[in-house]
């Protein structure tokens, strides 16, 4: 044992003054990491909490960390995930992973859990409390580079059909300011018509049916993800020539947008967040356990899928999937330096 | 009656029930996380359900008059609004719309009454109105809980709790003001008999009016501690509350009609929703079962109270 030991020491020693990488200042494989989740009730939540799943168990295995537990709310409310929280600090995880039900409504139990020596990194619907990581997407530029897109396509400009997400909800509002911030930067598009799809296909191709008749011709549709195939249905149903859809990564839509691409070389693009960011959430979280110096508020990159890539972004999408990148702790690693 | 009959008698097991339920989670989650058996472990658990509490006295009021207040949740959502916004920046305009609140809720009581309107659609109606202020107010999630407040849920009593402090002092002064009080008689008899109040010279129209201003109270001290165990509000944070302080009453072994209620029980009921829940998550029962488990809890509660029942018809 002791044998071992040592020679683990000078491993350590012989890795850290070779290699000249990062030294683990603190062991992380007694420590516990709990996930706090607010909702499970799409396809981006699932795909989001089969990554951690699957990560997690991974790094328990190899003895990174002693557990990497999910528990979700089982209704989407913040008073229940602060109850959640609180929870987790009686159980005494060393760390807690929240996407978050509000921004500032679990702000009181995330005090707590800090004033109690928890180190807590919230992603994707972070947590305004400062002593949090805070692990964000840039909504805004997600609706702008949609715009940026189309106005490389369409010189001329014209008139846009928008979907929105769901009514007053912070990313609805962020990615519908972003697409507006798109448009005052390209004043040749106006939005003609703006419709709420809430992230579900059936819920948009209802809306864009609705508004359809009143509409006059529409160049392109600017869409938040989980509406462009709806959309599609919605245009092919009123007989409308097909306009340029932003699709949003789903499974469904990239099968679409394949589909026309073979048959009449349709163009457009698509993009998300990969639901494997609760995976980069979790190594984060492991790297501050294990010492290393993290700034409180990072950005991760969103996940683009161009013309060229279909063919591959599709065939890494699972069936009613969507499309995914994980990270692993390497991958994390690098991300860390690069943001430095 | 002597100490055995009483101890068999169903008045004696309608009282006991909510205590016996409650004992016996709070010893399941003991048994399941025993750090939870500290000043800090019973603080976490039971902070949060001390805004449950408060807004299930506010439901009791109504339901201690026959009605039902379908819109409590999105009140104590408005109320933390305020108190981060308003009650924060401006505690003069704060408290004048926390006052308006107090003057519409009895309002609405009145119009209930004078209109004869089902309570269930009024105050359905006004949940919505409630949302859209807390929504006009409060468009994104923020704001922040005014010092004095944070200072006082935050504040830490030396050996008990102050959650379980909290709730003692709660369920005691709702008591004492509604069992031991002629005022509390004559409200609980506009839930029992209209009519006989009616008859003896009092007038029900004011007697409603006051329950209504009285839940529009605890419904604001509910919203104020939320705000203050939160530190900042959201226009949506409360809205689980309105069917949890139903239920509170209920499983604290109040009757929807008759103004049969108990304060005391009603407290213990807040305590026991939030803590059945904890027990669940402590349990790792999967999130999908969660609920179910919750409702089988309830179930399983009020069949119990049936039980009991039977026994006061058989007397």
């Amino acid at each position: 044992m002791r044998i071992r030991q040592s020679l683990l020491f000078a491993t350590t020693a012989l890795a850290m003054t070779v290699a000249a990488v990062q030294p683990s200042v603190a062991d992380t494989s007694d420590k516990r990491i709990a996930l706090s989740n607010n909702y499970a009730g799409n396809s981006w939540r699932q795909a989001m909490l089969k990554s951690w799943g699957k990560n997690a168990d991974q790094a328990v295995s190899t003895g990174v960390v002693a557990a990497g537990d999910a528990f979700t709310t089982a209704e989407n409310q913040a008073t229940e995930q602060a109850a959640q929280i609180q929870n987790l600090i009686l159980q005494g995880y060393d760390a807690i992973v929240v996407n978050a039900a509000s921004p500032t409504a679990l702000n009181g139990a995330v005090k707590e859990a800090c004033d109690a020596g928890i180190v807590v990194v919230s992603f994707d619907g972070v947590v305004t409390e400062p002593c949090a990581w805070r692990i964000a997407v840039d909504f805004k530029k997600m609706g702008e580079i949609q715009v940026d897109y189309l106005s490389g396509r369409l010189a001329d400009g014209g008139e846009l059909l928008e979907i929105r997400g769901l009514a007053g909800v912070f990313v609805d509002d962020e990615i519908h300011s972003g697409i507006e911030a798109g448009v005052a930067n390209h004043d040749k598009f106006n939005i003609a018509g703006s419709v709420h799809g809430e992230w579900t296909q059936t819920v948009a191709q209802k809306a864009v049916a609705g508004i359809l008749p009143s509409m006059p011709e529409i160049v392109a549709v600017v869409t938040q993800g989980g509406d462009g195939y709806g959309a599609a249905q919605a245009f092919a149903a009123a007989g409308r020539p097909t306009p340029i859809i932003i699709m949003g990564n789903r499974h469904d839509e990239l099968t679409w947008w394949q589909e026309q691409k073979d048959a009449n070389g349709y163009e457009t693009m698509s993009v998300s967040i990969a639901p494997g960011v609760s995976t980069l959430a979790f190594w984060v979280a492991q790297q501050i356990l294990d010492g290393q110096d993290v700034p409180k508020e990072l950005i991760v990159p969103f996940l683009q899928i161009d013309q060229a890539d279909l063919e591959e972004g599709l065939a890494n999408t699972e069936p009613g999937g969507v499309s995914n990148v994980e990270y692993s702790q390497d991958d994390a690693k690098a991300y860390l330096e690069s943001v430095k | 009656m002597n100490g055995l009959q009483f101890f068999t008698s169903a008045r004696f097991w309608r009282g006991a029930l909510p205590a016996l339920s409650l004992t016996f989670v709070l010893l399941g989650v003991f048994w399941l996380q025993p750090r939870a058996m500290s000043y800090f472990g019973l603080n976490l658990l039971f902070n949060l359900a001390v805004p449950i509490a408060l807004a299930t006295i506010a439901q009791m009021f109504v339901i201690a008059v026959n009605d039902l207040d379908l819109s409590i949740g999105s009140f104590v959502s408005l109320v933390a609004c305020i108190g981060a916004t308003w009650l924060h920046d401006t505690p003069l305009l704060g408290i004048a719309a926390l006052l308006g609140c107090v003057a519409a809720y009895a309002a609405m009581g009145a119009l209930i009454y004078i209109r004869q309107l089902p309570s269930i659609v009024v105050t359905l109606g006004m949940s919505f109105v409630w949302s859209g202020c807390a929504v006009l107010l409060l468009p994104t999630p923020g704001g922040s809980a005014p010092d004095w407040i944070r200072a006082l849920v935050t504040f830490k009593p030396p050996y008990i709790p102050m959650p379980i402090l909290a709730a003692v002092v709660l369920a005691l002064v709702v008591h004492f003001a509604l069992m031991r009080t002629s005022w509390g008689v004559l409200m609980r008899g506009v839930g029992g008999n209209e009519r006989a109040i009616t008859r003896a010279g009092w007038s029900v129209l004011k007697l409603k009016m006051t329950m209504y201003a009285m839940t529009a109270v605890f419904g604001i001290l509910a919203g104020l501690t939320l705000v203050g165990l939160a530190t900042s509000a959201d226009a949506n944070i409360a809205l689980r509350y309105t069917l949890l302080s139903i239920a509170g009453v209920i499983l604290g072994g109040g009757e929807f009609v008759g103004g049969r209620i108990s304060p005391v029980g009603a407290v213990l009921g807040a305590m026991t929703l939030t803590l059945t829940a904890s027990f669940l998550s402590f349990l790792r029962i999967s999130p999908d079962w969660q609920i179910g488990a919750q409702g089988a809890v309830l179930i399983i509660v009020l069949a119990l109270r049936a039980i009991v029942n039977r026994m006061e018809a058989r007397r």
